[in-house]
């Protein structure tokens, strides 16, 4: 089978590399470029533990193929904190013990992000909605859904700050 | 597999009319991969019709709109005149997954999936939506016609739907699609009803009404257009609606629901779709 080779940027850094064109960024993003913050959960788009984002739009990297990433831009959890510092988000789900076994999280932070970044007063039931494509096991969302509060509230204040 | 990402539709026509062996065309491939990766397809060519420019965008055009067949749900929901004009056909399409899924879905997806559930379908029916398919040649094909069984469409081989029309509503019109399922969110449908009617002096002069997932496809009913028609959408008009609804159904049974149960339910939910459409219209 031949690779497709494809040039893109992940994190903010640009990135080639050369993938069946069967293989799904999820693999493509583990296997080939170990960034293994992205989880795989249940494979087919139902769990969202592999949730990146591509070209600014929240999706699951298991339905995306890799060599659909040629040109676009894809963020992972890997590239959510500002070097040591860790986004508002995910100070606020180890301050509110939003995670337990941690392999939904990364979905969740990256999913959290998207709404955020549209919205920073969210309802908590739009909290729920948006948060409605990734699945937990171990914790509940409660917490998760309280964390998404906090870092929203941790947010507004930074952005009242800036002005 | 081969992988291609033309620019062109007739590019894209080319690629998949010129494949000896198995060829799909991938758009959100939320569906697609799925399958792909379910190792219930084997591709030989998948054609991403992603980097199509004109299948890659809503326009407005003289006689309503045409949704690209690469425009995500996502997307939909982001077009102010779309939503304004079809809001149920853009709720509808929303319904479909998480936000996630929503990234990538697309309506001419969900059409050429052909599942008798599929929640953008009746909503398109209602509204009077074609699909344009090119191939050697170009045709356009009413929604409803478009569906021949579950996972059947019309399409042959080398064509590829490019776009969705609609129409321009008219004045005094309103459209709706709800669905009922088991839980609040993610799921698939029990029953979809979508409805588009339009208002004459406070009277309905004209309606669609589609029903989802309970017969082998979508189904244009007539029969429950012709119960509101005419009507202020009293009471008996809604009666006479949800009775035409029942009697049009030819559901399974599976872990969802019972033939009985969406029978029942369609009639009722064609009461609640109604209500909206008619509000919407400017109906009192």
């Amino acid at each position: 089978m031949a690779g497709v080779h494809v040039t893109t940027t992940i994190n903010n850094d640009p990135v080639e590399y050369v993938c069946p064109a069967d293989e799904s960024l999820l693999d493509v993003l583990r296997d080939n470029l170990g960034l293994t913050g992205v989880k795989e959960g249940c494979g087919t788009g139902d769990c969202g533990a592999c949730s990146v984002t591509l070209d600014g739009q929240l999706v699951c990297a298991c339905l995306v193929l890799g060599a659909e990433a040629e040109g676009r831009t894809i963020t992972t959890v890997e590239g959510m904190a500002d070097g040591e510092k860790l986004h508002p988000l995910q100070e606020q789900f180890i301050n509110n013990a939003a995670l337990q076994c941690g392999i939904c999280t990364p979905g969740f932070l990256i999913a959290a992000k998207a709404l955020l970044d549209e919205n920073l007063s969210p309802t908590e039931t739009e909290i729920r909605y948006a948060l409605a494509g990734n699945l937990c096991r171990c914790t509940g969302y409660d917490k998760i859904v309280k964390a998404v509060q906090a870092a929203a509230k941790d947010l507004r204040k930074q952005n009242k700050k800036k002005k | 597999m081969r992988y291609e990402s033309p620019t062109t539709t007739k590019a894209a026509v080319a690629l998949l009319s010129g494949e000896k062996g198995q060829a799909y065309v991938l758009a959100g491939g939320t569906d697609l991969l799925v399958r792909l990766r379910m190792d219930t397809i084997e591709p030989d060519l998948m054609v991403d019709i992603k980097r199509i420019p004109a299948m890659s965008e809503v326009t407005k055009t003289a006689s309503g709109f045409k949704i690209g067949a690469a425009v995500s749900g996502a997307a939909l929901e982001k077009n102010k005149a779309l939503v304004k004009a079809w809001p149920g056909v853009v709720e509808a399409a929303n319904l479909i997954g998480s936000d996630q899924i929503q990234g990538r879905c697309t309506m001419v997806g969900n059409l050429c999936n052909a599942s008798p559930a599929a929640d953008s379908v009746p909503a398109l029916i209602a509204a009077g939506a074609k699909a344009v398919i090119v191939g050697k040649k170009k045709r356009t094909v009413p929604v409803e016609k478009f569906i021949t069984g579950p996972g059947q469409t019309c399409l042959e081989k080398g064509e590829i739907v490019e776009s969705i029309t609609l129409p321009a509503p008219a004045k005094k019109s309103g459209d709706a699609y709800l669905r009922f399922i088991p839980r609040t969110e993610m799921d698939i449908a029990v029953v979809g009803v979508g409805i588009s009617l339009t208002l004459k002096r406070g009277v309905i002069d004209s309606a669609r009404v589609s029903l989802g997932a309970v017969a082998p496809t979508p189904l244009l009913v007539k029969a429950a257009a012709k119960a509101i028609i005419g009507t202020k959408l009293d009471d008996a008009a809604l009666d006479a609606l949800a009775m035409a609804c029942t009697a049009a159904c030819n559901p399974i049974d599976d872990k969802r629901g019972t033939i009985e149960y969406r029978e029942r339910v369609a009639g009722v939910l064609a009461k609640r779709t109604a209500k909206i459409a008619y509000e919407r219209a400017g109906g009192k």
